[in-house]
């Protein structure tokens, strides 16, 4: 049974690595506007061909 | 035959505005004017005409002028302005008002195809604001906001654009302590379970090593996340207040400190899952209260819609000056749509002055040379030269600004519910607490001690601290959706006490925007055409109105035309003499009957009838009137009493209309009002109800356009919702109501715990259910509770 401290500790880590992640995107300003990128993402590349000119 | 004329009314391609007129056209696209036609030339050039796919007509509507950002050359302005800048590298920070679709995010993100100097250009849809990086060596911010302009999204560049980024405040880090709180609960609750389930004697090792570790966890949770508990606490204490912080601080040291003990001396589990619990959902609903809307200013003064500078005439040549610069004798050139900033005589052209930000009223007023002008208007027409006779800080404007309302300190004028009650829950926590300890003590000192954390540990009013922010935020968000928007959760408390409402006449029980247009008298087709004729060359509102009345015809030939201003217009047009004006200018001597607005109409001599222009109330003035038996109705305007009979069928007390009053004046009711113990909710739109609203109890700003200018206040309102206030004022009732008996129901909780935890036997277990449980109980309760009294009152 002592595998246990051993699966804790990995699992405490991976968490930390999460909990790590999460901070960094939060001081990037990953979350500072969350509602634009949803628009952001229907807009095409490329101009639609069908241009009338 | 000229009865034939049909109203075709065409909408321009670009804006979706009307046209008034046939004449701007290309490849039968029509636009209204010659700025929206610009635009259009402009993206069908560089090949961005994808902008029209997206979304029918999407541009802002905008009539062209002179050019007048040449302040932002300017290096003490620019440095002000810029988020940061070195030889390479400019950033900024722009707040486009225009920002409303799609399309504006299309094409604003895509500024570099204009100019490669442009190296990233991203949209904050909510925020309305366009972050810019250029290179400034090859191109300038005037040049950018220059492009801007020409694109349609001209930025609102203010002077508090530059003072709030002077004292920018430090963000809370709050998101961060929830993560932390959120991410120690998890892992220990994983790490309780065991206990929960109970450990066979060969495995009482693992209890230790999971004991240590939960203290571990809790470590950051009480000192990073719980901190702030502490210190609020301490505060309050200091200046000898007993606010719910200092119950849960109490709670969440004695938590900590008897989850220590018991894990160090192997005497028990503690309560560590609790402990985190408690915090991360104390934290949760913090952030659930602090509701922010990006897209409106509750703090708005005239700094917020004054320009950052103004063109001043030195020795025959214009040049920038910041507002800060401009000292008495400066000569002024204030362009079409731009803002006086400072009082000034007025020197050179026609000056026509809307004063929409300081009275409400949009009909723009005629000012004849050498007449002051008050600071705050904003031209309408042709650029006009003004001396300043006082500067900025001491204009009639500002030194409203300067009354103790406004340095007064604004928070928490009314103790809510919360405050109230949490100072009597402290007192008898810790009495019961106490008195459990003196209980036990003679017979046995432990289990004393076990009690008397076990009370505070259960009476942790965990439910309490999160039934205020949970209902107010389910509050806000209904309020939000009828368009009613409050600065804060503390303000439906304070809608709930209310009891006297104040109102504004201009701009806030009347439609701001437009007044109802009558036409009296009959008239053919060839002579609407040539009255049509005649009002297009005119700028004046009135005209315009009269343009619109009439839709699209075609525009004849002008042979001459004459406006003498304020009075009316002269003109010939196919052989005929038309004279539009007011009775003044039709009939030299005359009065009108009654004291209205009104544009007589004469061709060639015979007189043919006059439009009538009426003020038009909000829809729902009536319901206002259903309030009379709850509330006491006031009604301060600044305007004659010419319509104090209308006024009445909404205001039932003739005492209660008080008119001409000068914002001094409003300022000085309210003030009594609220001495004679009444509760005042005043509604106001423009600058000069600004003191009246800071003075009031709960100010309310109303308006068309959450966007445009509103005067700082707790609560903004959209004029279209104007007519659900009695529903508002009902709902807020019901929302404290809920408070109420969200607060028993925890009350509840606390007693059944309390019946445990003065035996001295409270297992962690029975800790770890009940905190959770009533923290679910109440949110479910409170978030539902609040759905149905919303759709009681037909606000959902």
């Amino acid at each position: 049974m002592n595998i246990i401290y051993f699966l804790i500790g990995c699992s405490v880590l991976l968490a930390l690595i999460f909990l790590g992640a999460f901070f960094w995107a939060q001081r990037s300003g990953q979350n500072d506007d969350l509602y634009t990128p949803s628009m952001r993402i229907l807009l095409d590349d490329d101009e639609p061909k069908a241009d009338e000119k | 035959m000229p009865e034939t004329i049909t109203h075709v009314k065409t909408s321009c391609y670009h804006c979706g505005d009307e046209c008034l007129t046939s004449s701007y056209q290309i490849e039968e696209k029509q636009f209204c004017c010659q700025g929206c036609q610009s635009v259009y030339e402009i993206l069908s050039g560089a090949g961005l005409c994808s902008y029209y796919h997206y979304n029918d007509h999407p541009g802002a509507t905008r009539s062209r002028t002179d050019k007048r950002f040449d302040y932002l050359s300017d290096p003490v302005i620019l440095a002000g302005l810029l988020d940061y800048t070195d030889e390479h590298l400019s950033v900024i920070t722009l707040y486009i008002p225009q920002i409303h679709c799609s399309s504006c995010l299309w094409l604003l993100e895509q500024l570099n195809r204009f100019n490669p100097s442009i190296y990233y250009s991203r949209v904050d849809f909510l925020k309305k604001q366009l972050i810019v990086r250029f290179d400034p060596r090859a191109f300038s911010l005037q040049q950018l906001v220059e492009l801007l302009y020409d694109l349609g999204y001209e930025p609102l560049i203010s002077l508090q654009d530059i003072i709030q980024k002077q004292n920018k405040a430090e963000k809370g880090n709050l998101v961060q302590k929830i993560a932390v709180a959120g991410f120690c609960f998890g892992n220990v609750m994983l790490l309780s379970f065991p206990e929960y389930f109970g450990l066979s004697g060969y495995e009482q090792t693992f209890s230790h090593f999971f004991g240590y570790l939960n203290i571990l966890f809790t470590l950051p949770v009480v000192f990073f996340s719980g901190r702030g508990y502490f210190i609020s606490a301490w505060h309050n204490l200091k200046n000898g207040i007993l606010n719910i912080d200092f119950p849960l601080a109490l709670g969440i040291a004695v938590l900590f400190l008897r989850t220590a003990v018991e894990v160090i001396t192997h005497t028990g589990a503690g309560f560590a899952d609790t402990l985190c619990g408690l915090v991360f959902f104390l934290l949760v609903g913090r952030f659930v209260q602090q509701k922010t809307y990006h897209h409106i200013s509750f703090e708005r003064d005239y700094r917020s819609f004054f320009p950052v500078a103004v063109q001043i005439i030195e020795e025959g040549r214009e040049k920038p000056v910041p507002l800060s610069g401009l000292v008495t004798g400066h000569r002024m050139v204030i362009r079409h749509n731009e803002i006086i900033p400072a009082d000034a005589i007025l020197l050179k052209g026609q000056a026509l002055i809307d004063f929409s930000f300081v009275t409400g009223e949009s009909v723009p007023v005629n000012k004849t040379l050498g007449e002051i002008i008050y600071a705050g208007g904003r031209q309408t027409g042709e650029a006009i030269e003004l001396e300043v006779i006082k500067p900025v800080s001491q204009s009639y404007l500002t030194q409203l600004w300067n009354n103790e309302a406004f340095t007064r300190k604004q928070d928490n004028r009314m103790k809510t519910f919360n405050e109230r009650v949490s100072k009597y829950f402290t007192i008898i926590l810790i009495a019961i607490a106490v008195g459990s300890l003196l209980a036990w003590l003679p017979f046995n000192y432990r289990r004393g001690i076990d009690a008397f954390t076990a009370v505070l540990i259960v009476a942790c009013p965990c439910a309490l601290a999160l039934s205020t922010p949970f209902t107010m935020s389910a509050a806000l968000s209904i309020f939000d959706r009828n368009l009613f928007y409050l600065k804060n959760t503390a303000v439906v408390e304070q809608m709930a006490r209310v009891n006297t409402l104040v109102m504004d006449k201009t701009g806030t029980i009347t439609t701001g925007r437009g007044k109802r247009i009558d036409l009296s008298g009959a008239l053919t087709g060839e002579q609407q055409q040539l009255i049509y004729s005649a009002c297009v060359n005119s700028i004046h509102p009135l005209s315009r109105m009269i343009c619109q009345y009439f839709g699209a015809l075609e525009k004849l030939p002008v042979t001459y035309y004459k406006e003498l201003p304020g009075k009316g217009i002269t003109a010939i047009i196919g052989g005929h003499l038309l004279r539009i004006g007011s009775g003044k200018f039709i009939f030299g001597d005359f009065k009108e009957t009654k004291l209205m607005t009104r544009v007589h109409l004469m061709i060639d001599g015979s007189f043919l009838g006059y439009f009538t222009f009426l003020q038009e109330y909000r829809e729902g003035m009536e319901r206002i009137g259903e309030l009379k038996s709850a509330y006491s109705l006031y009604l301060l305007s600044g305007d004659q009493d010419h319509e104090r009979d209308e006024l009445l069928r909404f205001f039932p007390d003739e005492g209660h209309l008080y008119f001409s009053q000068s914002p001094q004046q409003k300022l000085d009711r309210v003030e009594t009002l609220r001495q004679q113990g009444n509760k005042v909710m005043m509604l106001g739109d423009g600058l000069n109800d600004s003191g009246a609203l800071k003075q009031s109890d709960l100010g309310v700003a109303v308006t068309d356009d959450v966007n445009n200018f509103s005067p700082g206040s707790d609560a903004i309102l959209d004029g279209r919702s104007f007519h659900k206030l009695p529903a508002f004022l009902r709902f807020s009732k019901d929302t404290v109501h809920i408070i109420h008996t969200s607060f028993l129901i925890s009350l509840t909780y606390n007693l059944v715990g309390l019946s445990y935890a003065v035996t001295g036997r409270l297992s962690p277990l029975v800790a770890a259910v009940l905190m959770p449980l009533s923290t679910v109980t109440i949110i479910s309760f409170t978030t539902l509770a609040t759905h149905f009294a919303a759709k009681r009152r037909k606000l959902i």
